[in-house]
């Protein structure tokens, strides 16, 4: 150690790290995210891998049809790419923030120049990219063993984006803002999973929604994950399936309109709740 | 008031938590280039009056100037010239040592070169090494890199060495020692005598929220000044004890008393420790 001491002086020396722009700087860190994500086997089985588990054990379990020749895995596939795009955005934020925030981790990263903003910008890019690589992957395991019918049209295609997009922004933020609720890193994954768990329950992802009590259905209705299964089923089932939604349609605008509602609070939520340091920290 | 030789000046600070007082008004200056020790017992507003300092808590009251800036409105050149050690550290578990210090030294306008700082402290070979393997000790290693690799012209660490072996902490201080010497101004808290008596140029005793005394490690409580304890064993068998600022006297006229040798002759001062434990106040 002290033979190195030598090297302290030469500050003028040219450094081999270059200084790094907001983009550059965001895209560092969601590198960095990701990187931990991919090396901690729980988050890549449990996370990135939970849908695809589960569409292989519906599609087997329910070989039939809905109907008009529509298979089960056509409905089942919309349920289980919502509640991929939950769990990366809500699930894993509403757990990993409360550990890193009890582990110093926040705290460390506050106490260096990087803007507040990209610690954030870290978690949407590894939120992104999963989101993405889990859906592709169950689309291509549904499409390849359960004989999925991929959307044949560019506007169901669309449908799909902007949907997705929407959903998991809003998971995201709410994620966000919900790691502000756990008192400490353990508490967390105790609070958010079985709120998640319920979610699903009542949504429409392990059962055929119009099938559920209607109080149910209203209950659901506040929530987001609803509205992006609702939003899917319009992607994947013929358009005749409209008509078994609970308004006889599938109301693609109050869809987009109840998730950049829950955009809207999420965010509204993280500005004004974050915390960057545990609640003993004072 | 702080002119360019002070790194930190500290007038009338408060804080308080739900009414009781953490830091109860404390008067502190921090020359440039000097290595000072906050030295107090578990609970006397260390690290409150640290993290103040570091910009991580808001004071109740008093100035405060870090590096000329107050630490409430930190923004990210201060965060660049600032270096700090928190006590409890954030890790990233699946992450090698090299890809942590590289990553935050893109935070940095002007950063040391990542592999150098890694080889400065101690842990080249560590260096591909998931952190999550790493020792207690190597891991506070890890943190000095990540508190270092900005080139900080002020050093923050929050009791470095708890929980090291003695030879952990020898090598510690040898790197502590090192970045002195390149000229970082260091702060840093201890519980640990010997360690504020080995690395401090000063050594502020902080105890229940207030700054008992300033001063180098030798002449901390007056020690040097100190009154020499002599004691002897009567001829009723019983002890003697007196307090000296001549002993060399005292034991010479002894010497005579007795014809030659002092039964139990023994001569003191007071060591280190007896005059910080008398202030905090447990003697």
């Amino acid at each position: 150690m002290s033979t190195a001491a030598t090297t302290t002086t030469t500050r003028p020396a040219p450094s081999p790290v270059r200084p790094v722009g907001p983009l550059a700087l965001a895209l560092r860190q969601g590198r960095l995210e990701l990187r931990q994500f991919l090396r901690s086997r729980e988050s890549v089985v449990f996370t990135m891998l939970f849908p695809v588990v589960m569409i292989l054990i519906f599609a087997s379990i329910f070989r039939g049809d809905l109907g008009g020749g529509v298979r089960f895995t056509q409905y089942f596939v919309t349920g289980m790419i919502a509640t991929g795009l939950m769990t990366v955005g809500f699930q894993s934020l509403a757990i990993q923030i409360p550990i890193e925030r009890d582990r110093g981790v926040l705290k460390r990263f506050m106490g260096t120049p990087m803007p507040r903003w990209v610690y954030f910008a870290g978690k949407v890019i590894m939120v992104a990219v999963i989101g993405v690589t889990e859906t592709v992957l169950l689309l291509a395991v549904a499409a390849g063993l359960f004989d999925l019918t991929l959307p044949q049209t560019a506007d169901r295609w669309l449908t799909l984006g902007w949907v997705s997009v929407l959903g998991i922004t809003a998971c995201t933020l709410c994620g966000i803002a919900f790691s502000s609720l756990a008192r400490s890193g353990r508490s967390a994954s105790a609070v958010a999973t079985p709120i998640a768990l319920v979610l699903q329950f009542i949504s429409g992802v392990f059962f055929v929604f119009t099938e559920l009590p209607t109080w149910m259905q209203q209950v659901a209705a506040i929530f987001p994950l609803k509205w992006m299964c609702q939003g899917l089923r319009s992607v994947f089932l013929p358009d005749s399936f409209a008509a078994q939604e609970p308004a006889g349609s599938f109301e693609l605008g109050r869809v987009a309109l109840v998730l950049a509602a829950w955009c809207v609070i999420g965010l509204a939520l993280c500005l004004t709740t974050f915390r960057w340091t545990t609640r003993r920290d004072g | 008031m702080d002119d360019d030789q002070l790194a930190i000046s500290v007038r009338e600070l408060r804080k308080a938590y739900g009414g009781r007082p953490a830091v109860d008004g404390i008067d502190l200056s921090v020359f440039r280039g000097e290595v000072f020790a906050l030295l107090g017992p578990n609970g006397a507003g260390k690290t409150t009056t640290v993290e103040i300092l570091e910009g991580y808590r808001r004071r109740d009251a008093g100035e405060v100037s870090v590096l000329g800036v107050d630490p409430d409105r930190a923004d990210a050149r201060w965060r660049s010239r600032v270096g700090i050690v928190l006590q409890g550290t954030g890790e990233f578990d699946d992450l090698t040592v090299a890809e942590v210090v590289h990553h935050f030294a893109g935070f940095y306008p002007d950063p040391d070169d990542p592999d150098k700082v890694i080889e400065r402290v101690g842990l080249a070979d560590k260096a591909r090494a998931r952190t999550h393997t790493l020792s207690g000790g190597q891991k506070r290693r890890l943190d000095v890199a990540l508190g270092i690799i900005g080139r900080p012209e002020l050093l923050f660490l929050d009791e470095p060495t708890t929980g090291f072996d003695p030879e952990a902490r020898r090598e510690f201080w040898e790197l502590i020692r090192d970045l002195a010497a390149a000229g970082t101004t260091i702060v840093l808290t201890t519980h640990y005598l010997d360690e504020a008596e080995a690395l401090a140029d000063r050594v502020g005793v902080i105890a229940q929220g207030r700054l008992v005394e300033v001063a180098t490690p030798a002449r901390l409580g007056n020690r040097e000044e100190a009154l020499a304890t002599v004691s002897w064993r009567t001829p009723g068998g019983s002890v003697e004890r007196v307090e000296s600022a001549t002993p060399t006297a005292l034991v010479t006229e002894l010497a005579a008393r007795f014809g030659g040798e002092v039964p139990g002759l023994t001569v003191t001062r007071p060591t280190l420790e007896d005059v910080y434990l008398r202030m905090i106040g447990h003697r």
